[in-house]
């Protein structure tokens, strides 16, 4: 014997903080809410309370349309324990507008081929009565067929 | 001002896929005593064990280094655990050199190790977080994204990936430890090899290992061994957040700013010219010309170009991962310890076959977690 499963499993209550909790009531309700630092203006989503740069509190909520583009993606072609979607699929960073920096979103609706850098895309959420306090809520990010922003305009967002 | 630190013995385990003849206390002894015997030393002249791992979820081991104490002779003796991801190797050598550049003692044993195959790293990667998105993308599809960055803002032509993984496989072939041994790599392999993270392939992929390693660093007046020591003319560690608006994912921050204040530290203004060869974390093919920028070896954007010139091949000017690297051993809490090691072994002279000819200073370097934690020394043959 070289390995032993041993199935076991751990409950636990889980606390997300003020900002978070903002943000998770926000997707239960189909939107996206955002913080804004009050010192460098930049705008977190998800906000995890704080400006990271700063070190200050991010008191100022922002509400995000369900808009935005890919700065970068790859193609999940590799299976593993826990997965949850039929690859190949496209995990990609997607920064909301108005949003200062990117969060990983699928993407779907699109040959994996077709994908770019700088492609618009919008969320596509579940149905009403699916939605929870979740980023689960957002089923994927599709394209939206607008033209893809320039190289120059999400370049600082590598 | 700080006492002079040597490494003045290292030690290794093969590294591989499984290493089933051995438990994981088994796996850090052997390297332990290996070590020990480079130094000419036992258990008993240690004063201090610093250990290292990646995350404990990787093996399901909590607190390994409890248990662990007796099989590093560390029984009553002060033992500490360093945890920085997978740059964890790195800086737990920085630790224990700080317990010798401190003067709080004089012989230390530091060990890092990893048993891949008594777990599944990419689950463990891969946890689903609460209330997040069922998106999973594994190991590299958390760096893919990033390459593909660094592609399109350096304009690298995409054989430059092909060429990493081809050379450090070769220069692993002169390495008895690595764990890849593939006689008959060549661009045309890579290339028809498995598209795992576009734009990554599985074989400009690092591979999941099983192994340790280990050194032991003396003050001065305690040197012993019959090799020469390694002297440590500069150490460093920075980390940064993984996330914060602004951040630059290809050529971050804190790995810039790490390699400034080591360099500042060893008297280096050209990385190139003044050091003799290096041994760079590099998990991902394309991580070498992202790291020859981020590391001051060339210019933003030009690293591609340094690699496609030959520059870092083992017979080049500034070789880079003469031992194979961690794209063909990738003990993942281990990998940056065995670069800080490689780099002692070449200015050392006791590399065997992938010895660089008169490597008299070397820079060993790690990160880890989301491109946040770096870990980077350098050692040299002549007394700092
Ligand atoms: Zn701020």
């Amino acid at each position: 014997m070289t390995m032993l499963d041993t199935p076991i499993h751990l409950e636990y209550t889980f606390t997300p903080g003020i900002a978070q909790s903002r943000f998770l009531r926000g997707l239960a309700e189909g939107r996206f809410v955002g913080q804004r630092c009050p010192v460098c203006g930049k705008v977190y989503i998800p906000s995890r309370g704080s400006c990271p740069v700063d070190g200050v509190p991010t008191g100022e909520d922002v509400a995000l349309p369900d808009t935005g583009i890919v700065t970068t993606y790859c193609v999940v072609n590799v299976p593993f324990a826990g997965q949850a979607i039929e690859i190949p699929y496209i995990a990609a960073q997607v920064l909301l507008d108005g949003a200062n920096i990117s969060f990983m979103g699928l993407i779907q609706e699109i040959p994996a081929t077709d994908v770019r850098m700088g492609m618009r895309v919008q969320a596509v959420w579940v149905e009403p009565d699916e939605l929870g306090p979740t980023l689960a809520s957002v089923k994927y990010f599709k394209p939206t067929g607008g033209p893809d922003a320039p190289y120059e305009s999400f370049e600082e967002y590598l | 001002m700080a006492d002079r630190c040597a490494v003045i013995g290292v030690g290794q385990t093969h590294l591989r896929a499984k290493r089933e003849d051995v438990s994981i206390p088994g796996l850090v002894r052997e390297a332990a005593l290996r070590a020990l015997a480079d130094a000419e030393l036992t258990f008993a002249d240690i004063d201090a064990v610093v250990i290292g791992k990646a995350p404990d979820m990787f093996e399901g081991v909590m607190m390994p280094e409890l248990s662990l104490a007796a099989a590093l002779g560390a029984v009553s003796k002060p033992m500490m655990r360093v945890h920085t991801a997978g740059s964890v190797g790195g800086s737990t050598a920085l630790v224990a050199a700080h317990l010798i550049a401190s003067g709080i003692h004089r012989r230390v044993l530091t060990v890092a190790y990893e048993k891949q195959s008594d777990s599944d790293a990419m689950w463990a990667l891969s946890v689903p977080q609460p209330f997040a998105a069922p998106l999973l993308a594994g190991a590299g599809g958390y760096f893919a994204p990033h390459i593909r960055a660094y592609m399109r803002r350096s304009g690298a032509p995409d054989h430059i990936g092909r060429m990493v993984a081809v050379k450090d496989r070769r220069n692993a072939l002169k390495n008895p430890y690595a764990h890849l041994h593939l006689e008959d790599i060549d661009m045309k392999m890579v290339e028809e090899s498995i598209m795992l993270w576009d734009p990554l392939r599985y074989l400009e992929a690092c591979p999941s290992s099983d192994g340790a390693a280990a050194m032991v660093l003396a003050a001065e007046d305690a040197v012993s061994g019959a090799y020469p020591p390694a002297w440590v003319h500069g150490m460093a560690m920075r980390s940064e957040p993984t996330m914060f608006a602004g951040r630059d994912q290809v050529n971050p921050q804190a790995g810039r700013d790490c390699a400034a204040d080591v360099y500042r530290q060893a008297g280096i203004t050209d990385p190139r010219a003044d050091l003799d060869m290096a041994e760079v974390y590099v998990p991902f093919s394309w991580y070498e010309p992202m790291w020859l920028e981020n590391l001051g070896f060339c210019p933003e954007g030009e690293g591609w170009k340094l690699t496609e010139s030959g520059a870092t091949a083992l017979d080049g000017d500034i070789p880079w991962n003469a031992s194979g690297g961690v794209l063909s051993s990738n003990p993942i809490g281990a990998s940056g310890m065995l670069r800080f090691l490689e780099a002692a072994m070449q200015v050392r002279g006791q590399a065997g076959e992938h010895q660089v000819e008169g490597a008299r200073r070397a820079l060993g370097h790690a990160y880890g977690g989301g491109s946040q934690f770096f870990a980077m020394w350098v050692v040299g043959s002549d007394k700092p």
